[in-house]
């Protein structure tokens, strides 16, 4: 299973052309991030996600700015299937149990941008805007159990020294989270070539990888990607 | 399509997200309304029953306007989705709840592993086990999209079966009620295969 994220700004337009392209190319699940919304303190546009659920028959998980019960309401019946939060959580961690209780484990994931230092992992927030982005004082793993307790159902680790350099996942810390890690895990980050796919999935025994730029690039495509991880004895859908 | 003017009706279980469903219907050109009378529910030539969230709150809805009653008299083609799959059994194990009794079988939780995460998230295929005009067209290598923490037994209303850690109930039928585990509307080619067949039914 891999996701598609979309993180640069593009016009709806745009949007509504590339998840098309990954709906029929065979894309499992379509993550739409709006990477800015919680630094600019607001929440991702419903009309952008009505649009794009129009088109799509395949899950669809929407991120950016979620704060509240309400603004997932919004969202959720806009079309989405899941919200994903982040940097609100972090400020604010009863914002898992409140989305949990309302709309099930099955609706809300939880991301996590993660760093390796020299103290460990650790969870950054704000990663949106270069200005902003800052280590939140949490450790990794402690905060992986602790949205596990609070009712995540998903969690989408995003391994920040990898993303964008496409020299592949970070296996070694996504192996110490997949550890204690009871809900689908999903690896975002770093994905440069097929077999970084491949090896993630073996190594490190993620239920799903996420990639963005490779895809938007057309660097590699969804068909022939499969393709590879089929021959490589990794089940993939059709 | 023929399935133009179909006079279809989303049972409104409260809570539900219905707006990827009602787009998927759009897609296959089938226009729908959402309902939660029974006088508007008994008259729909077809009827859908979708349902997100837990069993009891979904009951106490269904309870609230007299459509657990309503909902096993009904002689049109129902299929339930997710949740709405496992509300027409006997009973589920999620908050013990006595569900619409159509089909007379239990309703289990999901035993995990380390392999396999529960919540059960994510693409899976299934085996037909009896012809259906639900499965018309249907093989073992079709993938469909499931989002669940409990599943319904296999047994004589089983028409498709999935493994996830066990064999559970993928698509059920009994007389004029299926049900599907999975959600169609969020299984691309395969998920709207099933709901036109389920609109020429």
């Amino acid at each position: 299973m891999k996701g598609v994220r979309f993180r640069d700004h593009r016009v709806v337009g745009d949007i509504i052309e590339l998840a098309a392209r990954y709906r029929d190319e065979g894309a499992d699940e379509l993550v739409f991030y709006d990477i800015t919304a919680s630094p600019e303190g607001r929440s991702v546009d419903r009309q952008w996600v009505s649009r794009v659920a129009r088109v799509l028959d395949i899950p669809f998980c929407v991120a950016g700015g979620i704060r509240s019960v309400e603004d997932a309401e919004q969202l959720l019946n806009a079309g989405a299937e899941k919200i994903s939060v982040n940097s609100p959580a972090l400020q604010r961690p009863e914002l898992i149990d409140e989305l949990a209780a309302r709309f099930g484990s099955q609706c809300v994931v939880v991301g996590i941008d993660s760093q390796t230092t020299q103290d460990g992992f650790r969870v950054y927030q704000f990663t949106g805007d270069p200005d902003k982005s800052r280590d939140s004082r949490r450790d990794t793993l402690s905060w992986i159990e602790e949205v596990q307790r609070r009712g995540a159902g998903e969690i989408v680790l995003n391994c920040m020294a990898s993303d964008g350099v496409r020299g592949g996942y970070d296996i070694e810390q996504l192996r110490a989270v997949r550890e204690r890690c009871h809900v689908p895990l999903v690896a975002s980050g770093g994905a440069g070539a097929p077999e970084h796919f491949a090896s993630v999935f073996r190594e490190a025994r993620v239920d799903a990888a996420l990639a963005a730029s490779v895809f938007h690039s057309g660097n590699i495509r969804i068909p022939e990607l499969k393709q590879y991880l089929r021959g490589a004895g990794i089940q993939v859908r059709a | 399509m023929s399935a133009d003017g179909v006079d279809l009706t989303i049972i409104d279980s409260g809570g539900a997200n219905l707006a990827s469903l009602r787009y998927a219907l759009e897609r296959l050109g089938a226009s729908s309304i959402v309902s939660s009378d029974p006088a508007v529910i008994r008259a729909a030539r077809r009827v859908l029953l979708p349902g997100v969230g837990a069993a009891g709150d979904a009951m106490a809805r269904l309870r609230a306007t007299g459509l657990d009653q309503e909902i096993p008299r009904l002689t049109q083609p129902l299929l339930g989705i997710c949740l709405g799959m496992q509300l027409l059994f006997a009973h589920s194990e999620e908050g013990h709840t006595r569900c619409l009794g159509v089909i007379d079988a239990q309703v289990r939780r999901l035993i995990g592993s380390s392999e396999r995460p529960v919540p059960h998230m994510g693409w899976n295929n299934f085996t037909p086990v009896r012809n259906d005009p639900l499965l018309r067209g249907f093989g073992p290598d079709d993938f469909v999209y499931f989002v669940h923490g409990y599943a319904a037994d296999v047994g004589e209303h089983t028409l498709a079966s999935t493994e996830y850690g066990s064999t559970f109930s993928a698509v059920v039928r009994r007389d004029n009620f299926w049900g599907v585990q999975f959600h169609p509307e969020r299984s691309a080619t395969a998920g709207a295969r099933l709901l036109k067949n389920f609109l020429e039914l």
